[in-house]
């Protein structure tokens, strides 16, 4: 099955693929995959890297193995909104495990998997995502909560489409 | 002791709209890019004046900032870029989110002044992907406002001057902090660090002569250039000049990022500023620069000023001025397992010795938290991080190791504490385990 781009990622990848001098639009492979994969509800498919590739010119493994080495991609089917809790120093010495106890319970679900429903990606233990002062802190589809509470906790994930 | 904050990186804090252009020229922003543009001041003063001012790259080396401006080839008729590093990943490290969210122009200033200074007429800011909601969006406002008020481009208000600025966005990896493994990042590739020589400088983005600086450090550009080498230099003491950003975590009554003069004494910046101990617990140890740092326990670090060699004295370093503070309730080796798994996670994989050296670290840690460690398990962390340290292209692996052998040489006990009593931790009889 073949994967056609949306006018919208073209527009941009060409948007970002303008940032770069002619013929280094290799440069643009990060900012092409964070598009489709936004479009994707939060993981990429191989149909999809290898539109990427064909669009950009270039060798699919090049796409690849970026999209293998970086973890904000995701290459297996996960749930759609994604839920990252930092467990690094900071946010452990001010209760991150305790939060990651409470949203694996709450959700059901263990640290790397999804809900059944596929309502929830849990991602795996997130490394610092720098707001160790507001610490423990989650990301939430990209967004950042600082200083959480288990009853903030309840109330973003209660609050998830 | 009373300390003026927030003279350099965080000056428009305080203000309604911190981050906008309107906020920024009220205190004194683009009054040293435009002196430039009238042609007042010349690349070599400029690389003069950063050098007289004391500032060290901010991003946890320390090295001299004009000094590494220097080194760009001064005449070659290429294209040479300069690029900003803001993946600020550090481990405890969050002060640059807060330079880009609410003093954004500050950065613009500093890069287009020290893209002038090297003969760079395109810089990047490559900012981590996580920053993608808010951080980013306000960069880019600030880019596109300083475009729009004629303070960026072709030929900049006549002055023969081009400077284009351009925002780049990672998708997670440490390692892009390692300056070559950025470029590569910004060339499209996975982030591995290059093998050094050569140095960017010589052969940088796209093989073309590229510096790379700190957010933190450009940021404080526009100042120095503003006020004066002296002026910023006699902020901090000797060999630490100006202010620093420092992100104060963990048990403390008022964790936050602090700009303060470099060379503030510990205990005034823990008691004055962040409140004291959390609960008013005891101090057990601080990491003082981010988890690539060596630990110091309480009796040594209350002892030390905030600066680059009173640190290095203390046998630890200053690092990105990110400060973890643990009390008496905090078990070291738990808190070393989860350093520890931070370096093997994000091990790029590239040279043997970290890793696979990472994974032993962390296993090994594990085992003894388990319960099944054996007392020759101590010497051999030891003896596995001193096989990383050195061996490695960049300095993840040294990174990986300090941790090691501080910990084991500071708190020692407690390892052997919880590897003689299968794994209990000796803070289990504490009335409150906070790690």
């Amino acid at each position: 099955m073949s994967y056609v781009l949306t006018d919208h990622v073209k527009d941009e990848i060409e948007h970002w693929k303008s940032r770069f001098p002619e013929g280094r639009q290799r440069s643009a492979v990060i900012s092409a995959l964070h598009a489709v994969q936004h479009e994707n509800h939060g993981y990429l498919t191989a149909e999809q890297m290898n539109a990427v590739a064909e669009y950009l010119d270039l060798p699919t493994i090049q796409v690849y193995e970026v999209a293998t080495f970086y973890s904000m991609f995701q290459t297996r089917e996960v749930g759609r909104n994604e839920v990252a809790i930092c467990t690094n120093v900071s946010c452990m010495l001010r209760g991150a495990d305790d939060i990651v106890d409470h949203v694996e319970q709450k959700l059901g679900t263990k640290l790397g998997q999804s809900t059944e429903d596929g309502r929830v990606f849990l991602k795996q233990e997130e490394e610092c995502i720098a707001a160790c002062c507001g610490a423990p802190v989650m990301m939430v589809n990209h967004k950042y909560y600082e200083n959480l509470t288990k009853e903030q906790v309840d109330e973003i994930l209660d609050g998830l489409d | 002791m009373a300390y003026e904050q927030n003279l350099v990186c965080f000056n428009t804090f305080g203000s309604d709209e911190s981050w906008t252009l309107a906020t920024y020229e009220k205190h004194g922003g683009y009054e040293s890019w435009r002196k430039i543009l009238a042609g007042d001041l010349n690349p070599g003063q400029i690389i003069d004046e950063v050098k007289a001012s004391g500032l060290r790259g901010r991003g946890g080396a320390g090295f001299p900032t004009g000094l590494k401006w220097s080194f760009m080839p001064r005449d070659a008729k290429v294209q040479k870029y300069l690029v900003c590093n803001s993946d600020e990943s550090e481990p405890g490290t969050c002060h640059d989110r807060e330079v880009l969210r609410y003093n954004p122009h500050a950065l613009v200033e500093g890069m287009a002044i020290a893209a002038y200074a090297m003969g760079a007429t395109v810089a990047y800011n490559y900012i981590r992907g996580e920053f993608m909601d808010e951080p980013v969006p306000r960069f880019e406002a600030a880019v596109k406002e300083a475009y729009d008020a004629g303070l960026l481009g072709h030929d900049i208000q006549g002055s023969g001057i081009d400077f284009d600025l351009h925002t780049f966005v990672g998708a997670g990896a440490y390692i892009c902090g390692e300056e070559t493994a950025l470029l590569e990042s910004l060339e499209g590739k996975q982030g591995r660090p290059r093998f050094k020589p050569p140095f960017p400088a010589g052969f940088g983005l796209y093989g073309k002569p590229t510096t790379i600086n700190n957010t933190q450090s450009l940021a404080s550009v526009p100042s120095i250039i503003r006020n004066g080498a002296a002026w910023f230099a006699g902020l901090g003491p000797e060999g630490s000049g100006g202010t620093a950003l420092f992100s104060v975590s963990g048990h403390v009554e008022k964790p936050g990022n602090y700009e303060l003069p470099m060379g503030i004494p510990f205990k005034d910046l823990l008691d004055d500023i962040c409140g004291g101990m959390l609960g008013g617990r005891k101090l057990k140890a601080v990491i003082p620069g981010g988890s690539s740092c060596k630990v110091l326990p309480a009796e040594i670090i209350m002892d030390c000023t905030m600066d680059y060699n009173s640190l290095q004295q203390a046998g630890s370093s200053f690092g990105t001025g990110a400060v973890m503070v643990m009390d008496e309730t905090t078990c070291m080796v738990k808190v070393l397992r989860r350093i520890s798994r931070f370096y093997m996670a994000e091990s790029c994989g590239q040279c043997t010795p970290c890793r696979e050296g990472t994974g032993w670290l962390y296993r090994m840690l594990s085992r003894i938290i388990d319960g099944k460690g054996e007392e020759a398990d101590l010497q051999k962390l030891v003896d596995v991080a001193n096989k990383i340290e050195g061996h490695t292209i960049c300095a993840l692996g040294d990174a990986a190791a300090w941790p090691v052998q501080s910990f084991l040489k500071h708190f020692h006990h407690e390892f052997e504490y919880m590897v003689r009593n299968n794994g209990r931790s000796i803070v289990d009889n504490a009335t409150q385990v906070a790690a």
